[in-house]
């Protein structure tokens, strides 16, 4: 009897960590995916539909520096308003950002957060966002493989700001220097847009975090079409 | 415990069989649709977010 009900427990605990791991990091993974994909090809067509013009002086295309016109937007909680897109997660690796990093209605569900107050994507200062590294779709389970140089495409209604990743570094839960507007110096003022991505460390556990760090390099407006190293998200269009 | 179930469900064997995966299927989804998430968000804290909570 107590045999019994030993094995029992003992298939049960199999079962949760077959789900955790598995089926629901997979279900949530594609549900996560589709959402990405779905807002792009909803600013596409509406693009398609009705183009608009995003002011970037012709002397500067694509735009750096001055001239990158910031998000303009004001999402409510839990609203996707960007895509995130990073080649070396995988050739067609996306993943849709929205505001606010609550558990239960960003994290779990909608994949990346971003961090109230922080910078919008394009403004100068800190655009912070953070994600599972394990679990829930775990968008950035391979944060740690990303290198210096790399590409982190941010696509908004816009078009598609391209941040250049430059640096990881690691830090305790409570380090809360990394979402500054310019990282790890609360008391400096930005004159330069960063991004800035935080997740857990090590893998499956919460007791550090893994941040990354990236800078902004450019901005192609909708208009352009997408840039080359992600046209193929985009298929014919 | 499993030989005293099998013997109090009733009908010929296919019957009991019948119940037994049903029972299983129910058992199975109550797991992951509500005892699973509730498991992980009560005991098995996975923060991404740096600055406590949430």
């Amino acid at each position: 009897m107590i045999g019994e009900l030993l094995l029992t427990a003992g298939v049960f605990v199999f079962l949760y960590l077959g789900w955790q791991l598995f089926l629901n990091n997979a279900i949530q993974g594609g549900d996560q995916k589709n959402i990405a994909v779905a807002a792009s090809r909803e600013w596409q067509g509406a693009y398609a539909a009705a183009p608009i013009s995003v002011d970037v002086p012709k002397a500067d295309t694509p735009a750096t520096g001055s001239n990158v016109p910031a998000f303009a937007g004001a999402p409510g909680n839990a609203e996707v308003f960007a895509t995130l897109i990073v080649p070396r997660f995988g050739a067609d690796w996306s993943k849709p950002i929205a505001e606010g990093v609550g558990t239960s209605d960003v994290l779990d569900t909608i994949g990346i957060g971003h961090y109230p107050g922080t910078a919008w994507p394009g403004q100068v200062g800190n655009f912070a966002v953070a994600a599972h590294r394990t679990t829930h779709g775990a968008p950035f389970y391979d944060i740690n493989q990303l290198d210096a140089g790399d590409s982190l495409y941010v696509e908004t209604a816009d078009g598609w700001y391209r941040y250049v990743f430059r640096s990881h570094s690691y830090v305790l839960p409570e380090g809360v220097e990394v979402l500054a507007s310019v990282p790890q110096i609360p008391d400096a003022v930005a004159t330069d847009r960063y991004m800035t991505l935080t997740s857990c460390n090590p893998l499956f556990s919460a007791s550090e975090r893994i941040i990354g760090y990236a800078a902004l390099d450019s901005f192609v407006p909708r208009g352009e079409g997408p840039p080359a190293e992600i046209a193929h998200l985009y298929g014919a269009a | 415990m499993y030989g005293a179930l099998w013997r109090s469900l009733p009908g010929p064997v296919w019957l009991r069989i019948v119940i037994l995966v049903l029972v299983a299927a129910a058992i199975l989804t109550a797991c992951v649709y509500w005892i699973f998430p509730w498991l992980e968000h009560t005991f098995f804290a996975n923060d991404a977010t740096v600055g406590g909570s949430p």
